[in-house]
This record gives C-alpha cells, sequence and structure tokens, in this order.
C-alpha cells in the first residue's frame, strides 16, 4: 500500500453548483489516493459531500454541477478534464460503477446477457461468440443460479439482491483498475447485504481491482475497506487506515459519529449525541465546518479553517484529521 | 402478573393480490398473507421490538395494532378491548386517542400545507381535550419543547425542518393526544446515524417520563438490541421466534435469529468470519409450504418441508420459538 504509485490521486478538488443566490462549494478541498487493489470507503451523513467526490472521479457531476478546482489522476493520468467522448472510454473500461438502485442502473428493455455483451465489446477486442461466453462466466462469478438460463432474462425477472449482482458484474466485466462504489448495499435487506458485501470484497480481491466504497454505513466500512476517509460538510475531517479510525478516533465528528452507532452488544443507555445538524451548504461557518457542534472547540476553530495533518502512522500508512485540537500541525501548538 | 396492555391472538391480515378483473369475477383469488397467525403480548412500560426483513409483514402488523387494519382473523386487545370489534363510535374514539403511530418517512407523514402548531394540535381537536385557543396554543408549545424544538416553531411549515426535526414534530403530534401506547414503524430508517441517536434519546426518554409503552419496528439489530425489552423475529408473516432481548441476542434459537444476527456488520472489528448466508426470502404470495424458512435453513428435514412448526415455549422459559430442528433437539 505505502511506496508504490497510487492508482487514484484526487488533489484539492472542489465541486460547486451555482445558484441564483451564489455559489454553493459541496465538495471543498478534498484529497485523497487509492493504491492498486485498496479499498478506500467515504463514510459521511447526507450532504456531507461523498457521493458528489466518487461522481466527480467518474466524471458524472450533472449540470449545473462542476468540478471548479483541483486534479482527478488515474495512473498518473489527468482525467478531469478530458472530453465527454474521451472519459465515456475511460468509465466502464477503466473505472467501473456501482449505484445504490440496482433497478435504475440496468436497462429494463435488454437482457442481462446482452447489457453485459454491450460492456464487454465495447471496451474489449473480442467477437460476439466469446463476449457472450465471458458474459455467462461472469454472471457464474457473481453467484447467480443457471447463468445461462439467467442471462437470456430481463432485469424484471431478478430480485433486488441477484439485480445488484449483476450491476457487480457489469461494472466488472472489463476488468477495470478502479470500481466506485455509491451505496451499493443500501437499498437491500440486511441478509442479502452481507451477501453482497462479502461478494464485491471477493471479487475485486481475486481481480486485484481498487475500490472507493461510498456509503454512510460504518458498519459496511469495518467489514470491507482497508481506508476509510470521514467526510463532513464537503471536506475530508479524519482519513487513515479503518482499524485505526474506528478504534481511535481523533476529529471530534468521527468520535461522535462513532458513538452515536447502535452497538449489537453492548448496551448503553443513551448513545452519544452530536447536537444540532451539519450546516447548509449556504452557511458554512468560516473556520472548522464542525466548529459550531463541536464540543471541545477553541477560539483558533472558529477562526481559521485546518488542515490535515498527520497524528500517527500505522505500517507506513499515515493517520491524518483536520482539527487544531487533536492533530496540531507539526511545529504549531493549539 | 399484570395483564398485558396489548395482546395479539391468531393475528392474520391478508391481501386480495389477484391480478385481474376476469379472474376476480370468475372466483379465482390470490392471496398474500402478509400476517398469518402472529401470538404477542406488550406489558405496560415496556419496548416490544418486531424484527425482519422486507415484506415479513411486521409493518402490517404495526397497522393492526392501532386499528388502520382489521384483522382478517384472529384479534388484537388493548387494555383487555377488541380493537375490531369497537362498533360504539364514541368508545373506539376514546381508545383510539390512548394509542397513536409514528411513521418511517418524516418527508410523507406531514401536510405540508399545514403549519405545525396546527398538525400537533390535531389529535387535540379531533379529541376536544381542549377547548379554547389559548390553551391549545399553551399545550402545543409544551409538546414542541417536550420533543426538543421551540415553541415558535409552531408557526412554521414542515419543509422548513429537516429530517431528524421533521420526526420530533410526528412525536409531538403522537404525544398530542396524552397516549399510552405508540407503535413506531421504522421510525429512524430514513435519518442519518447522528440524527437517530438524537431521536432515539429521545424515545427512551420519553418513555421513562411518561410511561410509554411502545411496540418498535425496525429491520436494524443494532438499534432493536438498543431499544427493545423482548424482541419478536418475523418470516414471512409469521413470529418464529420470541424473547428477552438479552437471551435472544446471546442465545438465539431459531436458525433465521442466528443467520440475521450474523449478517450485523461487527463494528468492533474483531474478524470474526460471518456465517454463510444463502438465499432470498421467497414471495409471500406463494411461500414454501411447511415452515417457510426451510428452503434457506441449514437444518431442514422432511417435516421442515411437509409441517409448519408451532411456537414452542423457549427450554429457558424466556419466550416462544416455532422450529422442528429446536423441538427435536437437532439445533
Amino acid at each position: 500500500m505505502a511506496g508504490g504509485a497510487p492508482l487514484l490521486e484526487v488533489r484539492d478538488l472542489r465541486v460547486e453548483f451555482p445558484t441564483r443566490r451564489g455559489t454553493l462549494v459541496a465538495v471543498d478541498g478534498v484529497s485523497l489516493s487509492i493504491a492498486p487493489g485498496e479499498v478506500l470507503g467515504v463514510v459521511g451523513e447526507s450532504g456531507a459531500g461523498k457521493s458528489l467526490t466518487g461522481a466527480a472521479v467518474i466524471g458524472l457531476i450533472e449540470p449545473p454541477g462542476r468540478i471548479a478546482g483541483g486534479q482527478v489522476l488515474l495512473a498518473g493520468r489527468r482525467i478531469d478534464d478530458l472530453p465527454a467522448e474521451a472519459m465515456r472510454r475511460v468509465r466502464g473500461k477503466e473505472i467501473g460503477a456501482i449505484f445504490q438502485d440496482p433497478l435504475t442502473s440496468l436497462d429494463p428493455l435488454f437482457t442481462v446477457g446482452d447489457q453485459i455483451v454491450e460492456t464487454i465489446r465495447t471496451h474489449l477486442p473480442v467477437g460476439d461468440a466469446e463476449a457472450r461466453r465471458m458474459a455467462v462466466d461472469w454472471l457464474k462469478a457473481v453467484g447467480i443460479p443457471s447463468p445461462e438460463a439467467r442471462a437470456a432474462q430481463y432485469p424484471h425477472h431478478f430480485s433486488g439482491g441477484m439485480r445488484q449482482r449483476v450491476v457487480i458484474a457489469l461494472a466488472l466485466c472489463a476488468n477495470p483498475k478502479l470500481v466506485i462504489a455509491d451505496e451499493p448495499t443500501t437499498a437491500l435487506d440486511v441478509s442479502i447485504q452481507a451477501q453482497i458485501i462479502a461478494l464485491l470484497k471477493r471479487i475485486c480481491r481475486e481481480h486485484g481491482t481498487a475500490v472507493m466504497l461510498v456509503t454512510h454505513d460504518m458498519g459496511v466500512i469495518a467489514e470491507t475497506a482497508d481506508r476509510v476517509a470521514v467526510m463532513y460538510a464537503g471536506r475530508i475531517a479524519e482519513i487513515g487506515p479503518v482499524a485505526d479510525v474506528i478504534k481511535r478516533p481523533r476529529h471530534p465528528y468521527t468520535v461522535g459519529l462513532m458513538g452515536a452507532i447502535p452497538s449489537s452488544t453492548r448496551r448503553l443507555e443513551r448513545l452519544t449525541q452530536i447536537d444540532g445538524a451539519m450546516p447548509r451548504l449556504n452557511a458554512i461557518p468560516p473556520g472548522c465546518a464542525f466548529a459550531p457542534r463541536c464540543p471541545e472547540a477553541v477560539e483558533r476553530c472558529r477562526r481559521d479553517r485546518p488542515g490535515p495533518a498527520e497524528i500517527a502512522r500505522l505500517d507506513g500508512v499515515p493517520h491524518a484529521a483536520a482539527c487544531w485540537v487533536h492533530a496540531p500541525p507539526a511545529g504549531a501548538a493549539a | 402478573m399484570t395483564p398485558p396492555l396489548v395482546e395479539a391472538t391468531g393475528l392474520a391480515r391478508w391481501f386480495d393480490v389477484t391480478p385481474s378483473l376476469w379472474a376476480r369475477l370468475a372466483g379465482e383469488h390470490r392471496l398474500l398473507k402478509a400476517v398469518d397467525g402472529v401470538d404477542f403480548a406488550i406489558r405496560r412500560g415496556e419496548t416490544f421490538a418486531l424484527v425482519g426483513e422486507s415484506g415479513c409483514g411486521k409493518s402490517t402488523v404495526a397497522r393492526l395494532a392501532v386499528g388502520l387494519y382489521a384483522p382478517t382473523k384472529g384479534s388484537i386487545h388493548f387494555d383487555g378491548q377488541d380493537l375490531s370489534l369497537l362498533k360504539d363510535r364514541r368508545r373506539s374514539r376514546a381508545l383510539r386517542r390512548r394509542l397513536q403511530m409514528i411513521f418511517q418517512d418524516p418527508y410523507a407523514s406531514l401536510n405540508p400545507r399545514w403549519r405545525v402548531a396546527d398538525i400537533v394540535a390535531e389529535p387535540i381537536r379531533a379529541h376536544g381535550l381542549l377547548a379554547g385557543r389559548r390553551a391549545i396554543a399553551d399545550r402545543v408549545g409544551e409538546l414542541l419543547t417536550q420533543v426538543g424544538l421551540a415553541a415558535s416553531d409552531g408557526a412554521r411549515f414542515p419543509h422548513e425542518f429537516s429530517g431528524g426535526q421533521r420526526q420530533r414534530i410526528s412525536i409531538a403530534r403522537a404525544l398530542a393526544g396524552a397516549p399510552e401506547f405508540l407503535v413506531c414503524d421504522e421510525p429512524t430508517s430514513a435519518l442519518d446515524v447522528s440524527v437517530q441517536a438524537q431521536i432515539l434519546n429521545l424515545m427512551k426518554d420519553l418513555q421513562r417520563s411518561l410511561g410509554l409503552t411502545y411496540l418498535f419496528i425496525s429491520h436494524n439489530l443494532a438499534v432493536v438490541f438498543h431499544m427493545a425489552d423482548r424482541v419478536g423475529v418475523m418470516y414471512l408473516g409469521r413470529l418464529v421466534e420470541v424473547a428477552d432481548v438479552d437471551r435472544l441476542f446471546r442465545a438465539p434459537l431459531h436458525p433465521y435469529t442466528r443467520l440475521l444476527l450474523d449478517t450485523i456488520p461487527d463494528l468492533s472489528m474483531s474478524g470474526k468470519p460471518r456465517g454463510p448466508v444463502a438465499g432470498e426470502v421467497p414471495s409471500p404470495i406463494a411461500p414454501p409450504p411447511g415452515c417457510a424458512f426451510h428452503p434457506r435453513c441449514p437444518l431442514a428435514q422432511d417435516r421442515c418441508r411437509r409441517e409448519a412448526p408451532l411456537a414452542r415455549p423457549r427450554a429457558d422459559g424466556g419466550g416462544t420459538v416455532a422450529c422442528h430442528a429446536v423441538e427435536e433437539g437437532r439445533a
């Protein structure tokens, strides 16, 4: 993980939405990287900018939203400024995508087999018969029973869990190096959710595919990710190895978030409560965006915006937080 | 022991889902047995949770419990009175004031054209609990404060509030009639975790201060563990296991309960492998014969495919379980 060149590098990404009442900054100065084969979880609550960060990487920000600053590099090549046609070739071939709702990401008018064949033939130099054989292999690999027969069926013949398996096959069939999975299990029942997470983990490990896993569910992250980035109000509050972030969170927002999750093994009388709500995009406070809700905020938090500062390093992987109190930059006092 | 506040006996609710009018006229009927013979009792002051996956019938039980649906078979009693037999409107209204419901979607359950004060005052007016504008306004202000909003929020409209605040408004409305029993159908499923924590804390505080009894419906096992005193696990319209929350989570008996518990994501990162979870929930329109869980059950035998198991007391005396394998000592 450490040392080698990153597969994906996002530098100082900024996503804006121009409105009549001024510009809303939905993603503000996000920097992260993903190594080949690594699973990076991006976690946050609604409106934290996690999905937009994923959408920016695959070039699917819907207008009037736009990337207003920063760079996205895939294997060292800039992809955020590619023309639409070139970006379309990157999508699918080099970056696959899995979205929350498996029904809307499949075309209801084509059989499942045809959709996989189309994706394979668009991106790989193979003939129709070969593509069809590969499609059936993919359906089998994602655990769909009697794949030959199922390939001839339409999406509405499949249950929610089975559809999400098809979507995973579609995302991976052109052998991309990176998959963006945005809430891939949120629409599914708990027992199916566990199946899909296990499948996604296994199949990406087998193919050496890196994953950016966007979700609100810390449990999914804990089971799947190598590293996690915690987002708040369009910024990264904390990023680091998943076990360290979960067991020893430093940013007060992460601490509150972890305490707010009910446990199924240890019952507390009360859950940790972060009072208030995430600020609206048109009212992000100066300084640290979390300061108004933070129990430990000091004067400086309300004035200056903290940047990510390294607080620990585990097996060469840094754990960083953007917090004046718990992660003062080297050489500066809080 | 004091009699339970709510008691369901053989409770069932079937829906006619015959697709075409012609089939209906020809007398063919396709029935969806959303709830098919469920027994449970809720003691005063406790939280009874129903947990299960989509389509298991837990929301239908919620609606039966407040009288929004009439049972197809069986009965549900509230404080000794059969909810479906109350033909006398005055008496049924008096009873209904004592049970209220909180819904999942705080965006759909509040009238967008009404001010919050009117939404919260509606049960007070409908039941004629207070007379005079002043008295009602005071009571509404008190209710809003009780759920963590400001009395002045009453002048605003629902769209001015976030999801968590809207759920607080729903709770204030539910409390307006001073009920004893609240049915909460996935009250935090649409909320972010930090907001969910606020609402769950509020619900626990209110339960303590007002002595409320909850029927708490959720698919989230960790939330159920946090909130419930006793838990019923539903699968395809039936209760497969009922037990005290600690017994159920520490010593689950039914294979489906075990499967569900295995699926809880492990936040402690102990690295315990999750059990292999096989199959999907079958269609409730054509449930498997015998025990509806048998196609996914690792312990299924011939008898399970043939004969539906009855709920029997757990060996430790703390609840019931409906499973042939448990009964035969194979589990």
